[in-house]
């Protein structure tokens, strides 16, 4: 497998360390601490409302975190005491380590005026100042891998729900991310939409791409993740492979939502 | 005929004009620099909350009498310049609200994909933001520029012959009532060229919201 060989446990991709975040009153992430490794696929769990989603936003900076310290490949991106900055990386840097950082949204958030080509290669160029004609190709590419080759010159909205969100993959991995960010990518498909999209993500977990995958796709965090957190209300539950979280998991909580969910 | 003329210019003008800037008053309006946002929100609130009939005399009547008080000379300000000017003004304020809400009507994650995959806010606003604007906008600015069409007979009051003045004055000095269905006639003949233009430009933005 060359999965193997990509995989490498020593460079540390992102590292949060104590990071809270408050919507004024409301405490939504409490502490919350761990790193992600290249390579790896770590899929986080737990019921609504447990800062999933928040979580995913802080990192790449959609959200401002309250308190603690957020590190991409090991370089500071954002350091806050008491809703205070003590380091943030300036404007430049921080649209670089957003190229990368793939996102990839529960509503697809496809661009509906550009055409599916023009989706992908909208941000390299504006951004990276990419060539026209090699992004396109390069674009033509991932669209072939995500099985939408034919599809490039149609609008988003002629296309399926689960073809939008496989054109959104292919849009952030136009930008050559290091790691990708899933947020509940499959919610909002109908349920025979969602095999597709979570194909496509399998092979790129394959192809050793590191991703934070949140999900409630129970069955596939168990196949694909190598690591799998459980979340509630704002803290890291357990963490652990999927065979001691999903299928031996020790808290109460945890299998409470597990037993729900299966 | 040289009314309809000089309608068409005054409104041309002001609908120009009003897109330029209104743009400019709208983010300015949309932005967290404070003192821009409160000139730009006083801007609005006194040139939509005061009839254009009064900022038309405030301009051409107004402040030739000011300048008199203050220097003793006198100021002759050419009315069609004057019309120009508070039309101009005038259609500002209305397009600023109609930019703004369109803006603002533009689903929130586009703003956050479009920044997740590095733009930064300018980039994010003329790439992904502005351009959904358009389809959205083309209505609106139509019924705009039915209105300033249809208020450019305001300016008869500052000395300018628009259509509405020349076919009242006509009527009277003929005794012929028709000159009356002549004015009708041109308003209308414009109004509806202007609506067929618009329903195209709508069609034409919208094209990619077709399934
Ligand atoms: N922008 C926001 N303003 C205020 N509250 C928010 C905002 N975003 C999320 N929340 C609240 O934070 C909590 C966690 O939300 P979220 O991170 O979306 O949870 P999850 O993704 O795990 O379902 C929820 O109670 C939600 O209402
Ligand atoms: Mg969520």
């Amino acid at each position: 497998m060359t999965q193997n060989l990509k995989k490498d446990p020593s460079q540390v991709m992102v590292r949060v360390k104590g990071i809270k975040k408050n919507f004024g009153d409301l405490e939504v992430l409490k502490g919350v601490d761990f790193q992600v490794t290249k390579g790896e696929v770590v899929c986080i769990i737990g019921p609504s409302g447990s800062g999933k989603s928040t979580l995913l936003r802080c990192l790449n900076q959609l959200e401002r975190i309250t308190e603690g310290e957020i590190y991409i490949e090991e370089e500071l991106m954002d350091k806050r005491v008491d809703d205070k900055t003590v380091n943030h990386i300036d404007a430049k840097r921080l649209q670089a380590l957003r190229c990368d950082l793939g996102m990839v949204f529960q509503n697809f958030n496809l661009f509906p005026h550009l055409k599916v080509i023009d989706n992908l290669t909208i941000a390299p160029i504006t951004v990276k100042k990419a060539d026209k004609d090699t992004i396109t190709q390069k674009g033509l590419e991932l669209l072939d891998m995500v099985g939408l080759k034919d599809r490039a010159d149609e609008y988003p909205v002629r296309l399926s729900g689960g073809q939008q969100q496989r054109v959104a993959i292919a849009r952030a991995l136009a930008m050559d991310p290091k790691i990708m960010l899933f947020d509940e990518p499959t919610s909002a498909l109908d349920p025979e939409l969602v095999g597709e999209v979570l194909n496509t993500m399998k092979e790129l977990a394959d192809e050793g791409m590191t991703m934070i995958i949140v999900t409630h796709e129970i069955g596939f965090a168990r196949e694909v993740a190598d690591r799998v957190i459980f979340m509630a209300d704002g803290v890291i539950c357990e963490m652990g492979t999927p065979e001691q979280v999903i299928d031996n998991p020790q808290g109460e909580r945890t299998k409470s939502f597990l037993s729900k969910i299966e | 005929m040289s009314g309809t003329v000089i309608m068409i210019e005054i409104a041309l003008v002001a609908v120009i004009a009003g897109a330029v800037f209104g743009v400019i008053i709208a983010l300015g309006r949309m932005s967290k620099n404070k003192i821009a946002n409160a000139i730009c929100w006083f801007y609005v609130w006194f040139f939509r909350g005061t009839p254009l009939l009064l900022q038309l005399f405030m301009i051409y009547f107004m402040i030739p009498i000011m300048y008199h008080d203050m220097t003793g000379g006198t100021l002759t300000i050419d009315p069609l310049f004057c019309a120009f000017v508070a039309f101009s003004l005038n259609s500002t304020a209305y397009m600023s609200e109609i930019i703004r809400a369109a803006i603002e009507s533009i689903d929130h994650g586009q703003m956050e994909a479009a920044k997740a995959l590095g733009m930064n806010h300018a980039q994010a606003m003329t790439k992904i933001i502005i351009p959904q604007t358009f389809k959205r906008l083309v209505a609106p600015l139509g019924n705009e520029l039915i209105m300033l069409l249809k208020d450019t007979s305001l300016v008869s009051t500052i000395a300018l012959y628009d259509v509405l003045r020349a076919s009242k004055t006509m009527a009277s000095s003929t005794g012929n009532w028709v000159y009356y269905l002549y004015a009708a006639a041109i308003y209308l003949f414009l109004t509806t060229v202007l609506q067929i233009i618009f329903d195209k430009l709508e069609e034409r933005f919208g094209a990619y919201e077709k399934r």
